[in-house]
């Protein structure tokens, strides 16, 4: 009984971590983009962990480390949502899971 | 916690320098799928397919689009099907019928390809490996996506050069059944020595007898990585051998390790235990996606220079030590692969008058296969085709690595002339085959001994 229900719980910590994902946003510098973002992810109950930014060669450049946790809209509803933020913004949004770059970058 | 610049380095890899996961491939085992009727041997290889794989394709898509990241194909590869059918099947058309039912299967799961149609001889044919290799042209006539592979020889074993023999006629037999389209059957038949069982790349994937019922075998790439990483580390001044074999692995280990990841959640998602990582190189056609610009890079004006074959050398090696710390299990081909036709900048060194048979096949000696996607003469002979199998398996035999044929005796085309293959596969130019003869050896039968350094027990 003890081992399940760590079993269960040691699952639950694993589904947690997939269930960060990282949204970048890369595109010409304008005004209102994070607003835009924010505003979407806070009506999806997605809550941000971790927000930096950058330019390069005038290009904005964003990542926000983001908790999908509360989230009921599926992952596919949500890649496909902020594309469609993007694109209004005039600006490039992907949404990973974090997974992949913590696997690259980290032994 | 990971910062911006990795994220920036990761995506950048993904969308400007053609990373992706090259395969998801799905060894399933058919041997309790031999039955003595024909028409039940079948029924149970396509149930048992389709139970395993049904799924294969939805979940590489998912993966792929949570971690945006390319997973071009999904495939599956099987027991070799001269030993399932080997109770069923009385004549080489048994073995087509076989074949029709994969192609379905294939098509009803969406896999682009299903490898396995299969004989191993290395030592000797039985009677039904002979059938299902005589069977070859008909089968890559009739089907679509179905690769066939035939092992030759091994370092334990030797050659068999009776199978040698046969095999320069089954391809010469292949190109002519599909010369309404280029001799394309020829593109999804491959000769091998040393073949590894959990080989994830098409067409010599196949599922070894000594693998379990399914597992899960992933193939990664990035050619297109390791050139950008290699122009940004010349960018100040020329980088010495340290640097250069340090920026390989770090790379290699990098793309591995996107491998590795995928390959744990396809295993978990489809609950089929995960087997191994094949951390190749894999050129296609695209612009940038090529091993040959790698080579470029590390210093030879055109591949086929003197050079080539130590840079080839280098750059097999550092990709293997990159990515074996990257994934806990390594297998299948693993190194850089040199194929013509899917890759631009072999086809630009062939047209350039750069780049050989002769060079390819000493460039071979020290990458993971062999003399791959080369488009050769119509009128080659099959005995000179043999000859070519021969000289291959023997590098593969003395050398202990796996070596392949696949070349494609295009029926109409001469030196010169391009064929158009389409898709990955790409084009290539026709290359010219040494004129000289080889019949009085491959016409002796029987098969060449084990080399000395083979006998370790």
């Amino acid at each position: 009984m003890y081992f399940s229900r760590l079993i269960v719980t040691l699952q639950k910590k694993q589904d947690m971590n997939n269930q960060r994902a990282i949204i970048t946003v890369v595109g010409k510098d304008a005004i209102g983009i994070i607003a835009k973002v924010c505003t979407y992810l806070a009506d999806s109950s997605i809550n941000i962990l971790d927000i930096s930014q950058t330019i390069v060669q005038n290009f904005f450049n964003m990542m926000m480390i983001v908790d999908l946790s509360k989230t009921e809209k599926s992952f596919g509803q949500l890649v496909d949502e902020l594309k469609a933020v993007g694109t209004d913004a005039g600006v490039q949004i992907k949404c990973q899971l974090e997974a992949i770059f913590d696997k690259m970058h980290r032994i | 916690m990971i910062n911006i610049s990795e994220v920036l380095e990761t995506n950048k890899m993904i969308e400007r320098e053609h990373l992706d996961v090259r395969t998801i491939t799905m060894g399933i085992s058919l041997i309790d799928c031999a039955d003595a009727d024909l028409a039940a041997c079948c029924r149970k290889i396509h149930d048992k397919i389709y139970r395993l794989a049904k799924d294969l394709v939805q979940t590489g898509e998912d993966i792929s689009r949570q971690f945006g990241i390319p997973i071009v194909n999904k495939r599956i590869s099987v027991t070799p099907i001269s030993i399932v059918g080997s109770a069923c099947c009385k004549t080489s058309d048994d073995y087509v019928a076989i074949c029709q039912t994969l192609d379905q299967v294939a098509e009803e799961v969406g896999v682009n390809f299903i490898g396995g149609y299969s004989a191993i001889v290395s030592k000797g044919m039985t009677q039904n490996d002979k059938l299902l290799i005589r069977s070859i042209p008909k089968a890559l006539s009739t089907t679509d996506r179905i690769c066939s592979s035939v092992v030759v020889g091994s370092t334990k074993t030797g050659i068999n050069m009776d199978a040698v023999t046969l095999m320069g006629e089954i391809i010469k037999e292949t190109a002519e059944e599909t010369s309404d389209c280029d001799s394309l059957g020829c593109a999804k038949l491959v000769v091998l020595c040393n073949a590894p069982d959990d080989n994830p790349f098409m067409a010599g994937a196949f599922h070894g007898v000594s693998e379990t019922d399914a597992v899960i075998n992933v193939g990664v790439s990035g050619p297109g990585v390791v050139k950008h990483a290699l122009q940004q580390m010349d960018e100040r001044r020329l980088a010495d051998f340290e640097l250069l074999c340090e920026t390989i692995k770090r790379t290699a280990f990098k793309i591995t390790r996107v491998g590795q990841l995928v390959a744990q959640e396809a295993a978990k998602r489809l609950k089929v235990p995960f087997g191994i990582i094949d951390l190749s190189l894999a050129p296609t056609p695209a612009i940038g996606d090529s091993v040959a610009d790698i080579l470029k890079c590390i210093g030879v004006e055109q591949p086929g220079a003197p050079g080539t074959t130590a840079a080839l050398a280098l750059l097999n090696d550092q990709v293997k030590k990159g990515g074996v710390m990257a994934s806990s299990y390594v297998g299948g081909l693993s190194g850089a692969f040199i194929p013509v036709s899917e890759d631009q900048g072999m086809i630009e060194a062939v047209e350039a008058g750069a780049l050989s048979i002769e060079k390819l096949e000493a460039m071979t000696c020290v990458c993971s296969v062999g003399l791959d996607m080369i488009a050769i003469p119509g009128t080659t002979s099959a005995h000179t085709i043999s000859g070519i199998i021969a000289d291959e398996s023997a590098i593969g035999m003395v050398n202990q690595k796996t070596t392949a044929v696949r070349i494609i005796p295009v029926v109409g085309k001469a030196v010169g002339d391009t064929v158009e293959f389409g898709g990955l596969l790409g084009h290539a130019p026709v290359m010219a085959v040494n004129p000289f003869a080889c019949s009085r050896f491959v016409a002796r039968g029987g098969r060449i001994p084990a080399p000395i350094h083979s006998f370790k027990n």
